[in-house]
């Protein structure tokens, strides 16, 4: 099965196809579940084909030679191995699902002895904030991370619906206004890589784009001491401010993060909902109890 | 404030490519006006096709309605093809995105309601109630104004290109960018009031066909004799029956939230617009199987005829296509994996997806069998089908692929998915349709369609389709998302000028079909077909002249095997003149289906621009016209039997000419 990648990296000349030549653990396990999947259900389809063919070339009307059976319509043989072709493949198949849904589980947190990096990511029109609440940094349409090192992110979006994507590294998930979701993914080495939103959000959408930079340790700890220098800080006038609708952001770095302004984002219609006590309690929250999936 | 807030500033006068379209259109209309006037055919249209309630007109103007549409839908393609083929790195292309994004939306909206739906419902119309022996459809009078609350949702569609703007958020029309706050124009107004006008009417085609298949077929056809073509008719129509008030339903909330602030899908006030989500998938996915279905029919139909053979497995068929639609009740979800459902929701609806490739296997087999040890005849009908056969076989194979949720988390949203749907439809829906037009054009006018253009239409139609989405597909594999105005990576731009040409050539084949269609008008003497039955086909509406008279049997039929016709001509009963006829009760034609649609569209039209008082008008207009139909007692009469006699003679008279 494997074997057909470099044939298909082949057909696209020097560039590998993005979802062919996966950079991380998450993104190659679907790779492999697209060949897997494909290359079973080929298993009836070639066939199908192929006798289509066959059988309209055969059977042609002016092929005098082929057997002619006009009111042959059933035969218990036939309609017992056509049922039980499809059953047996889409049993094997819906095993796979299983097992692989619950391994692909994108909530599921990745097996490493390290403990995952945090990301938040909020979607904004039309640009992509990401808040690394460990470093007290924050970045807008280019994401950092540590390469090899797995990295939870958990997202959002402050108005309008869209999909965060890094198609070299994994699978996407929806940015949802007032509701969090999460996504662990992991890049196996440094690079670079394109992500962007996938879930049409309106005119800047196209322009939802940002380069994902995977840096190796001792890089990423030199960003790190860097962006903690960037002359802005992320306080709640600046976010504000970049909450403004507007396309084509240039990448820009923020030091000194305003604490909470991610849940306080994921909250935003349900402030008023709560006695203060309450809201001041889920504000207050370490992120890995905030916001039980669904 | 008398027109709401319709201001002449509505006009789009600094687009020229609207501004020239509309222009064309004009003329083109005003030429039209003309030449009707001219030739004085105002009085017939109206007699003869706008207040008819004949199936079989009715059907043909579904089919017009259909044609029509799509050259507008395709234009929509074609535009987003160029813009997609040029857009890359620093050059914007000639499409800003606010005029792209209402160029996807409308395609995505016009191709699904206003170009497959009318194919469908006019293939049925046409076909089901000839194929059941009946004389016309339950509720003949609902049947007219079914189809022009369809025709009039598709004015408002073409209405909105020069009065305001269409919807910028995609077919489905997601919260909350469809919500005011962030589409504050009436483009979304229009998207919902086209929608909800012609989605009445596709409703009332829905009952109108479930009673009318349950309740009129001919003595003796009990479900199990029942052509494929009207099972898969029933359970289309059932569905339909099921989720268009689903829709209504969902739009009907979209548009409180939208005019009266009422919160069903914005976040402020506690709604959530996953529910929309929810609800519009509801519909949607057993939407695509009310297209596909009858397609599945219609190849059914035609491939049995052509290998000169009965269809293999009739009963799997009908096991296969009742639970194909039982099971697209149960796969919504698939549409929104990455929703962040848990694990075991998603890989229950992977589950319960990849299921529904069961019985549409057993269907591709079933095809097959038919073939073998057939006869099979290349006519233009059997090359849709074998292509059908072929290019379905990928497609349904891409969408079970979509329906792992793993997989689908990489393939989501991206042209992997718009190839994997295009492939359905274009493969699936448009072939089936195209084929059953030119397997059932002569039992509507009397002649058959030209082959070589058909033949040409066809081999244009398979070409354009694997050159235009094939890239697609790799262009999904290399991680290109859907509606994209312009993108950075230079390596897309290649795949995207193979797609243009693949569009082209698309084009080529609508353009066959045009030319086959007046080559066939200017033919149609040569082309007549005489017998009633050029296929030497199997089933019932065959029996019948071509075209079929307007009372479609002279006796009903009774029916005592499931290739009736068939059975006939191998024991020399078929085609045996009456030696007495009978009075015969038809239905009126009445011009209340027409007026109700014309208020129902000046209602749209009104709430649209918010112009109260004439919303008002066309609400009372509907109401009021529906009223005063149902006083109407003169609703029916009777053929006299001599009349008939003079028909049927007339028509063997022709028949001992052609075949002595």
């Amino acid at each position: 099965m494997l074997a057909i990648i470099p044939l298909l990296s082949l057909l696209s000349g020097c560039a590998p196809w993005a979802l062919l030549d996966p950079k991380g653990h998450i993104a190659t396990q679907e790779r492999d579940l697209i060949l897997l999947s494909t290359g079973l259900m080929l298993l009836v389809v070639i066939p199908v084909i192929g006798l289509t063919l066959y059988f309209a070339w055969r059977y042609r009307e002016t092929n005098e030679a082929a057997v002619y059976k006009p009111k042959w319509a059933h035969s218990m043989t036939i309609e017992l191995v056509v049922w039980t072709i499809p059953c047996a493949i889409i049993i094997a198949l819906g095993s796979i699902i299983w097992v692989s849904t619950h391994q692909l589980d994108p909530y599921k947190p990745l097996k490493s002895a390290q403990k995952p990096f945090e990301v938040e990511v909020v979607a904004l029109n039309w640009k992509w904030l990401f808040i690394y609440p460990e470093l007290g940094v924050a970045s807008v349409n280019e994401l950092t991370i540590p390469a090899g090192h797995p990295v939870h992110f958990r997202l959002t979006a402050e108005r309008m619906m869209n999909s965060f994507f890094i198609p070299r590294l994994g699978g996407q998930i929806y940015a949802m206004t007032g509701m969090q979701t999460q996504l662990n993914l992991i890049a196996d080495a440094p690079g670079t890589f394109d992500g962007r939103s996938a879930a049409f959000s309106g005119k800047g959408f196209s322009d939802m784009h940002f380069k994902t930079r995977a840096l190796g340790q001792s890089d990423f700890t030199a960003w790190a001491v860097q962006a903690a220098k960037a002359p802005k800080p992320l306080d709640l006038a600046a976010y504000n401010a970049l909450r403004r609708p507007s396309t084509a952001n240039a990448p820009a770095l923020y030091a000194h993060v305003e604490p909470g302004l991610f849940d306080r984002t994921v909250n935003t219609f349900m402030i008023g909902r709560m006695s203060a006590q309450e809201a001041k309690r889920a504000l207050c929250l370490p992120p890995a109890t905030m916001g039980e999936r669904n | 404030m008398l027109l709401g807030k319709l201001t002449l500033d509505a006009i789009p006068w600094h687009e020229p490519i609207i501004m020239g379209t509309g222009a064309a259109v004009a003329l083109g209309g005003l030429a039209m006006v003309a030449l009707l006037t001219h030739f004085r055919l105002w009085a017939y249209l109206w007699r003869e096709w706008i207040t008819s309630v004949d199936h079989k007109k009715i059907g043909v103007m579904y089919f017009i309605l259909g044609l029509v549409m799509l050259l507008r839908g395709f234009a929509d393609a074609i535009m987003m093809r160029a813009q997609q083929a040029m857009a890359v790195g620093a050059n914007p292309g000639f499409l800003p995105p606010h005029h792209y994004d209402q160029i996807f939306t409308a395609h995505g909206v016009i191709m699904i309601f206003f170009v497959a739906t009318p194919f469908i419902l006019g293939l049925m119309n046409v076909v089901v109630p000839l194929q059941l022996g009946a004389r016309d459809v339950a509720y003949p009078f609902v049947n007219s104004l079914g189809f022009w609350l369809s025709a009039f949702g598709a004015v408002l569609v073409m209405v909105s290109m020069w009065v305001g703007d269409f919807a910028a958020t995609g077919w489905v029309a997601y919260p909350p960018l469809s919500e005011m706050g962030y589409s504050p124009t009436t483009g979304v107004d229009y998207y919902i009031w086209s929608l909800q006008i012609s989605g009445l009417g596709t409703t009332l085609a829905g009952i109108n066909f479930v009673v009318t298949i349950l309740k009129m077929r001919a003595p003796g056809m009990d479900l199990m004799k029942m052509p494929v073509f009207c099972w898969t008719s029933l359970i289309t129509n059932i569905l339909i029956v099921a989720i268009f008030p689903v829709l209504t339903a969902t739009l009907a909330m979209l548009s409180v939230d939208r005019i009266f602030d009422m919160h069903f899908f914005t976040n402020e006030g506690g709604g959530n617009a996953m529910m929309y989500i929810n609800l519009i998938w509801v519909w949607g996915h057993p939407e695509v199987y009310v297209l596909i279905l009858p397609a599945f029919g219609v190849y059914s139909e035609v491939i049995a005829t052509f290998s000169r053979k009965p269809l293999f497995g009739y009963s799997s068929m009908v096991y296969a296509t009742s639970s194909i639609g039982l099971l697209s009740f149960l796969v919504w979800l698939h549409h929104f994996f990455t929703m962040g459902s848990g694990a075991n929701v998603n890989a229950f609806f992977g589950i319960t997806t990849s299921i529904i490739s069961i019985p549409t296997g057993v269907k591709l087999f079933n095809w097959l069998f038919t073939m073998f040890r057939g006869r099979i005849q290349f006519h233009s009908c059997t090359l849709w089908t074998i292509g059908f056969m072929v290019t379905f076989a990928v497609g349904g194979m891409t969408g079970v692929l979509l329906a792992v949720p793993g997989a689908d988390f990489m393939l989501h949203n991206s042209l992997f998915l718009v190839a994997h749907f295009h492939n359905v439809i274009i493969g699936g829906v448009v072939y089936g349709c195209l084929a059953g037009m030119t397997f059932w054009f002569p039992k509507v006018f009397g002649f058959t369609l030209n082959e070589f253009w058909g033949k040409v239409a066809f081999w244009f139609w398979l070409i354009g389709y694997w050159l235009a989405f094939t890239p697609l597909y790799v262009l999904g594999l290399m991680g290109m998302t859907r509606r994209m105005n312009h993108y950075e990576d230079l390596s897309w731009q290649p795949w995207l000028l193979v797609a243009l040409v693949g569009a082209v050539f698309v084009g080529l084949g609508i353009l066959a079909i045009l030319v086959q269609l007046a080559v066939s008008i200017r033919d149609r003497a040569k082309n007549r077909d005489t017998t009633g039955d050029p296929w030497n086909a199997r089933s019932l509406e065959w029996s019948t002249a071509s075209p079929a008279p307007f009372y479609n049997f002279a006796h009903v039929p009774t029916i005592t095997s499931l290739e009736q016709h068939w059975e006939d001509k191998e024991t020399g009963r078929a085609w045996v003149p009456s030696a007495a006829y009978e009075d015969i009760h038809m239905p009126r034609n009445t011009g209340a289906g027409f007026i109700i649609s014309a208020f129902a569209f000046v209602l749209g039209f009104a709430v649209i621009w918010n112009i109260w008082w004439l919303a008002a008008l066309g609400l009372f207009g509907m109401i009021g016209t529906f009223i005063a139909r149902s006083y109407d007692r003169d609703t029916d009469y009777w053929v006299p039997a001599a009349q008939v006699e003079q028909i049927e003679k007339a028509r063997y008279a022709l028949m001992q000419e052609a075949r002595p």
